[in-house]
């Protein structure tokens, strides 16, 4: 694997491999010692035009505990024009001798622009572009399922007859896009709940149903219930009324929580609208898997950057 | 090219037990002794090794594994490897006296990449080595402190050792 | 001068020696000089439509003369050109500084478009009268680039251009449908997470404009028709008697939204590329005469206008280069269209549409020594080195096109020799010479 930027390139066997590798990794973290010397020498770049401190300290720790030298890049309110920058950006990278670039972009595509361009010869890691895909997002979501469902045993495992409910503004989220296929080619079964303004006007060729009705999927029982956040610049552009309704049809109250089975496990990939698409106590409840999702951040990039910064580069 | 046996299951198992009775007396018994085996067949024997310093000194000696892929010089020059687990004895490695266990000591790289491993694990009072086949051609001053059997090689043979429990059978070859 | 071309074979397939004298057919000369046309054939200049030349003010992108030159090059003789330069065609003097610049380049025939309204604000009218009866004559009235989305402006414009013999050419895109709309809205922009672009966007604006047509008796021309439900709007209108043309560019005719895929900014253009559906309603519309003409839509833009994310480049591809031998490509090779057709479609109509004298009876004696010598037998891996333009946008490079512009005469004199331009210099001696 030269470059991850898409789950829906990724296969089953690489899938399962890096959740694999992950597993490891997350030993690291419960050692004295949290470092490895594997990717020393190597230097690894987080460029984000966008501002997201989460995911840039976690691909930041990540890099760290593999012992890679990191450079925090934050093109964010350059004056140059966007489109200069990135160009511009990419080469000065390049001259630097970065090993791998960690792109977060609000152009939806641009870490594959990144990767096809010839600016640059490095890795290209997406760590989330525009309205497209955020894959690691959906790896650690896929080891935290795993995880839950099959502990200690994980290893080697896919999440095959796992049935994931992912709620909310699916139109634009890059995380239910990168969730679908993964879950999927891991193969879970993906039901997508939204109402209809917030899901594509065409989800032809997508392997998931659809529904309006969160209930209805609530009451079906399934393993894992994926709540995306929900943007409040959505309430003006006529998306749904107002949040009061948003969160009345679709948001993971408590109520609603309790009528899951105690199985079930609940996510959010954060930060959370609490009170909005998830009630503080579905939040903070024994369901809930946000801080180990966190955590398992961690991991899974470290992973990631393992697969992609070892071994001999492709032809 | 056709395959030389060069030891039979008879041979290996012989091998393992005077390995195993070096070991003890070298230790001077089984206390504070931790057999950590390199995967992937290196855990195979450390898991034999275990068994039969457990027989001779019932229930004292604790086996682990011992991942090294993180640890290796040479990621960059090959495809990307996949880790195995690494698995440490409760009770860990502090003042301990390890003995790394692997197939075949060749360069002496992944025992340096062991040794490098083990330092971010802890601090063992004392590190052994044992191995089932000395082929020779050391990159490194490493030695081993117990050896099955030193076969002298050329660059160009490959040692296949095949153990039971991973590949139905028991036997070192040269091809 | 006077040429004598030997060997052509005439669009409806029949062979013909064709004598230039003076700028115009003759019935037979002494020539000075002979061209051997044997296995070409003899297209009347093309006319195009919808040309963006960007002088004034972006000649970073284009100029007058260097869009010019990919015209001739393509096989054009005569380029109409949008509105949208930094100042605005809305006045009198910016398209007689157009149309002169033309003139005095002499590589096409240069006819400046109008803008409807005032700086393309879409508020208020541009002096479409003044600009009518300036020495440009100007016939055709576009804010191209943008929708004139007011109804009543709309109807305003249509009925005011009415009264100087024009015609309003609408860029038909919804603005509120399509805010931040990145390529055609389906499955795919769905997955690539680009903001959609929907066919009804394009589609209920030519509903609107084409009843707002037959209500007030005028007549409109849809610039680059991209859906095939606007060809079943465009069908069903010409069908209930209105005036209305349009036009398809040759991309559309050729590519898809699969393109999009690798997130390339080349295939970034609006409308955007569309369904494989479309495609084909698009060239079936061409054949029956639905969509009457086909218009480039040559639109240059400087490199790192489309160095850059998806998101962030420009609209656009430049198409003069490269029309003839697309339309070669997508509809002639598939039986579609015929040369006659496609002398239709890139000459006479167009410029029936424009209101262009001397397009109506092509190689007639007498009438204005416009052609094009084209050889179909010929392919090409299209490349940068077949552009003459300022602008390296073009979708087609690295893909294998058919045929090859050998020869273009405008007016009478040779703009393109042997596969090349005449220099401007020989050009412009030339053009000035035909006064």
């Amino acid at each position: 694997m030269r470059h991850l930027l898409s789950t829906k390139d990724v296969s089953r066997d690489e899938a399962i491999a890096i959740l694999d590798i992950a597993e490891d990794m997350a030993d690291v973290a419960h050692r004295e010692v949290k470092k490895l010397p594997t990717l020393r020498g190597k230097t690894v770049v987080n460029l984000f035009f966008e501002d997201s401190t989460r995911t840039r300290v976690s691909f930041e720790v990540a890099a760290k505990r593999l012992s890679a030298d990191v450079i925090n890049f934050s093109a964010k309110g350059s004056s140059v024009s966007k489109g200069e920058s990135l160009k511009d950006t990419a080469q000065t990278l390049a001259a630097m001798g970065a090993d791998a670039v960690v792109i977060r972009h609000g152009a939806s595509g641009a870490p594959r622009v990144l990767a096809d361009s010839g600016w640059i010869d490095a890795g290209i890691v997406n760590a989330g572009d525009g309205t497209h895909e955020h894959p690691t997002q959906a790896l650690l979501d896929a080891f935290t399922i795993r995880k839950r469902l099959h502990g200690a045993g994980s290893r080697g495992r896919g999440l095959d007859g796992v049935s994931v409910a992912i709620v909310g503004d699916i139109l634009h989220s890059r995380v239910a896009r990168s969730n679908l296929w993964l879950l999927t080619t891991l193969g879970a079964t993906v039901q997508l709940v939204a109402p209809a303004t917030l899901l594509p006007v065409s989800t032809a060729g997508w392997p998931a149903t659809v529904t309006y009705d969160l209930d209805a999927a609530i009451d079906a029982g399934p393993d894992v219930v994926m709540m995306l956040r929900i943007q409040a610049e959505r309430m003006n552009a006529a998306f749904f009324p107002n949040a009061r309704e948003y969160s009345k049809q679709w948001g993971l109250d408590d109520e609603r929580v309790g009528r899951l089975p105690a199985a079930s496990i609940v996510m959010h990939p954060g930060p959370m609208n609490r009170g909005l698409e998830i009630s503080s106590g579905a939040a903070d409840s024994a369901q809930s898997t946000v801080l180990e999702q966190v955590a398992n951040g961690v991991s899974i990039r470290m992973a990631v950057l393992y697969h992609l910064l070892s071994g001999t580069t492709e032809a | 090219m056709t395959a030389r046996h060069v030891l039979q299951q008879a041979d290996i198992t012989r091998a393992l037990t005077r390995i195993s009775h070096e070991i003890l007396e070298s230790n001077r018994g089984s206390a504070g002794l931790v057999i950590l085996g390199i995967p992937t067949r290196g855990v195979t024997i450390a898991t034999r090794l275990g068994a039969i310093l457990n027989s001779i000194e019932p229930g004292t000696v604790s086996v682990g594994a011992l991942d090294v892929t993180m640890y290796r010089d040479d990621l960059s020059r090959n495809p990307t490897r996949a880790p195995s687990p690494t698995n440490i004895p409760d009770g860990g490695i502090d003042g301990k006296t390890v003995v790394l266990v692997d197939d075949v000591l060749y360069s002496g790289r992944t025992i340096r990449s062991a040794l490098d491993a083990l330092n971010d694990l802890g601090r063992p009072r004392a590190v052994r080595l044992a191995v089932l086949v000395d082929r020779g051609h050391r990159e490194l001053p490493i030695r081993a402190d117990f050896v099955g059997k030193n076969l002298p090689t050329s660059t160009s043979e490959r040692i296949m050792v095949r153990l039971s429990e991973i590949d139905g059978v028991d036997e070192v070859t040269i091809e | 001068m006077s040429i004598k071309i030997v060997g052509a074979q005439l669009p409806d397939g029949t062979s013909q020696d064709l004598f230039v004298e003076n700028g115009v057919f003759v019935d037979e000369g002494s020539a000075e000089s002979t061209i051997d046309a044997s296995g070409l054939i003899a297209l009347p200049g093309l006319v195009d439509l919808h040309t963006h030349l960007r002088e004034p003010g972006f000649e970073q992108s284009e100029t007058v003369l260097t869009g010019s030159r990919a015209a001739a090059i393509g096989g054009f003789t005569a380029v109409f050109a949008m509105a949208n330069t930094l100042p605005v065609q809305d006045t009198a003097g910016v398209v007689e500084q157009v149309q002169s610049l033309g003139d005095q380049h002499g590589y096409v025939t240069v006819r400046p478009i109008g803008a409807v309204t005032a700086g393309l604000s879409g508020e208020r009218l541009a002096e479409i009268g003044a600009m009518a009866q300036s020495r440009a004559k100007v016939r055709v009235f576009s804010d191209d680039g943008q929708c004139v989305h007011d109804a009543l402006l709309m109807r305003r414009a249509l009925e005011y251009v009415t009264t100087f013999g024009g015609v309003v050419a609408q860029h038909a895109q919804d603005p509120r449908l399509t805010i931040g709309a990145q390529m055609n809205e389906g499955a795919l922009s769905n997955e690539l997470g680009l903001a959609g672009w929907p066919a009804v966007a394009e589609e209920s604006i030519i509903a609107r404009d084409v009843l707002l047509a037959q209500h007030v008796g005028a007549r409109l021309h849809v610039c680059h028709v991209s859906t095939a439900g606007s060809v079943d709007v465009i069908r069903w209108a010409k069908a209930r008697g209105v005036d209305v043309t349009a036009e398809v560019t040759p991309h559309h005719l050729l590519l898809t939204e699969e393109l999009v895929r690798g997130y390339d900014s080349r295939f970034k253009v609006n409308p955007p590329l569309r369904r494989d559906e479309d495609v084909h309603a698009l060239r079936e519309a061409l054949a029956d005469g639905t969509i009457d003409i086909v218009a480039t839509d040559h639109a240059p833009h400087p490199v790192e206008a489309k160095d850059c994310a998806w998101d962030e480049a420009a609209n656009g591809m430049v198409g003069l280069e490269s029309a003839l031998s697309v339309v070669h490509a997508s509809v002639v090779e598939s039986g579609l269209l015929g040369w006659t057709d496609v002398a239709r479609v890139l000459s006479s109509k167009p410029a029936q549409i424009g209101r262009l004298d001397g397009y109506d009876s092509p190689f007639a004696i007498g009438s204005a020594a416009n052609l094009t010598l084209y050889d179909p037998a010929a392919s090409r891996t299209f490349a940068t080195t077949h552009l003459r333009g300022k602008g390296v946008n073009s979708p087609y490079l690295g893909r294998q096109l058919p045929g090859r512009v050998v020869t273009t005469i405008h007016n009478g004199y040779l703009t393109v020799s042997d596969g090349e331009l005449v220099d401007a210099d020989t050009v412009a001696r030339d053009g000035a010479a035909r006064g």
